[in-house]
């Protein structure tokens, strides 16, 4: 670990935020720093804090300008920080989400595969043996990151956007994985594809994933596939299976 | 249940109210009104919970109707409108009675305008909110044709009232604020960002407004190497190319463009109420005189409810009056112990 992971910044994100950030690039030590001390501020329910948010490598604590200052704030946060408790407890929450990898469903699987030095199938084998976790969640209402897949999966994004990508698709770029909910461009490529909603707005609970949740994929045939995506009653097949 | 219902719209009217914080950890921004300030008005004016929704009109405004009298404010951009010919002030209460049409014109100040009815419109809400997201698929754009639920107005005697709107409609200088971000900009960039004028570009939605400006770039040399981080409404990102975005309500929760600064919350109303062309110039506060400027939508109300005066009007003046059922209502019962 760096100097700089080991001593996280505190800066101001608006009037009522403070943004602790653990390091200024990605790594999976940060991003679990970051979980974790999300997960410690909200046991520590500190006075006049309103929301305690993470993200890859950071943390943001809002807080109410009535009730608490930043200066008390600060304090109190510097105090956490010391205390030497982010151990990360494991994730809360493992899903297991089908997924098509066959031609109609991956078009630049064999291309990702080549780039990182694997077979189609080796790729494929990959993805199922990595227990990936959801690092952040944004860009489109629920959409996760999901990482980190090993090194030689540390596939820079496309220099050329892909216009549109089906609903659930599955992405990649950067030892990562996004179930794709977004209506945008994207330089990440798309190699499998899951009927997975991430976000279902008019539901009791619109939300699929928290941040700090697991994900492992089961390849699918695309026969099996075409029937999960007609099944309405499962959310894309997906199950959650809840570990703590 | 009375209604409301719309009978022309321009292209960018939405359900708004205060918003739905508290899903930034999933990837939703709270939205809500694009210019909050102009609901804190409206509820200060009809004395009624800033949380109840109103018509939120981007640009251009529409014509309205409701099935039981109802009193109602403009607030936001400067909009002309009338009921059946008799024309409506901005920022003071008025009855529409049932049936007749309230029109609304292009906004002629401002860009955002408000139509507050009291009892406020009551569609079902999704994730405690009314506020309609279009980036995040909650609800939709209005159409002619639409009818839409309200609730009970909360005090229908109420005398009519007044306020003079706080003009944020010319641009001007805008107090900003540091972000974790903003170091990664040499003094020299933030310096000349604070010495630049820039003008609104016609570019620019509820997501945020982009900025023009001739002469010096700002974007940064690693300014696509950054790990995303957080985002807050007010941030304002230079993109690869170094074109300057404010964010605004419906913006996006992380994102991997650097962010100079932030505009401090009792300015942003004025980014939103820039139209395109107005001029825009940056200010640095540090942070704790950023702070000092923070205050609540309930600290705020109360100030604006001071400010309110009541409106005298001869009652020839009031179009329909007797159309509007005076004596009809239940009221809370508290009238005389409130201020």
């Amino acid at each position: 670990m760096t100097a700089q992971e080991t001593a996280p910044e505190l800066l101001p994100l608006g009037v009522d935020g403070i943004l602790v950030r653990f390091a200024r690039k990605l790594s999976e030590q940060a991003n679990a720093r970051a979980l974790s001390f999300r997960d410690q501020v909200e046991a520590a329910a500190i006075s006049g804090v309103t929301e305690a948010v993470s993200s890859l490598v950071s943390v943001r604590v809002g807080f109410d300008p009535e009730k608490t200052s930043r200066a008390t704030l600060i304090k109190t946060l510097n105090a956490l920080i010391a205390t030497p408790a982010y151990i990360d407890p494991g994730p809360r929450r493992l899903w297991h989400i089908p997924a098509a990898f066959g031609p109609d469903f991956a078009p630049q699987l064999r291309e990702v595969a080549g780039l990182a030095g694997l077979t189609p199938q080796q790729a494929v084998k990959e993805i199922e043996a990595t227990q990936v976790r959801v690092i952040a969640i944004g860009f489109a209402p629920g959409q996760p990151y999901l990482g980190m897949l090993p090194d030689h999966w540390n596939v820079p994004r496309q220099s050329e956007l892909t216009d549109s990508l089906p609903r659930g698709a599955l992405i990649t770029a950067v030892r990562q994985l996004i179930i794709w909910a977004a209506d945008a461009p994207t330089g990440w490529r798309h190699i499998g594809q899951t009927a997975f909603r991430v976000y279902l707005p008019e539901t009791a609970t619109p939300f699929a994933f928290e941040p700090g949740d697991a994900v492992q994929f089961r390849a699918v045939s695309d026969t099996e596939f075409r029937t999960i995506q007609t099944n309405p009653d499962t959310n894309g097949g997906a199950a959650c299976e809840v570990l703590r | 249940m009375p209604r409301l219902t719309i009978h022309s719209a321009g292209p960018g009217l939405t359900v708004q109210d205060t918003g739905r914080p508290g899903w930034t950890a999933q990837g939703l921004s709270a939205g809500g009104a694009a210019d909050p300030l102009a609901l804190l008005e409206g509820a200060a004016l009809l004395g009624v919970n800033p949380a109840q929704a109103v018509i939120e009109m981007m640009g251009f405004g529409g014509t309205f109707s409701v099935s039981e009298g109802a009193r109602f404010v403009l607030t936001g951009a400067v909009m002309q409108a009338d009921i059946d010919g008799t024309p409506v002030a901005h920022n003071a209460t008025y009855i529409l009675p049932a049936d007749a049409k309230l029109t609304i014109r292009a906004a002629q100040k401002g860009v955002f305008g408000y139509l507050r009815i009291a009892g406020g419109i009551t569609t079902d809400p999704i994730m405690d909110s009314r506020a309609t997201h279009l980036t995040a698929g909650i609800g939709a754009r209005l159409h002619p044709g639409d009818t839409l639920p309200l609730g009970p107005d909360p005090d229908r005697l109420r005398a009519p009232q007044k306020l003079p709107p706080a003009d944020r409609f010319t641009g001007g200088t805008i107090r900003i604020m540091p972000g974790p971000q903003s170091d990664f900009f040499s003094p020299e960039s933030q310096d000349a960002f604070c010495a630049t004028t820039f003008h609104r570009s016609p570019r620019g939605n509820r997501q945020g407004i982009r900025l023009d400006h001739t002469g010096r770039n700002f974007a940064t040399s690693t300014g696509l190497t950054h790990v995303s981080d957080l985002i807050v409404p007010g941030d304002i990102q230079i993109t690869g190319e170094g074109v300057p975005y404010i964010l605004l309500a419906e913006c996006q929760t992380i994102g991997g463009y650097p962010r100079i600064g932030s505009v401090i919350p009792a300015d942003l109303p004025r980014i939103a109420q820039a139209a395109p062309g107005t001029p825009l110039q940056f200010q640095r506060l540090t942070v704790q005189e950023a702070d000092a400027t923070a205050t609540s939508q309930e600290a705020q109300v109360r100030v604006l409810a001071k400010l309110c005066q009541p409106m005298i009007r001869d009652p020839h003046d009031i179009a329909g009056l007797l159309g509007y059922q005076l004596i009809s209502g239940a009221t809370p019962g508290d009238d005389l112990e409130r201020p």
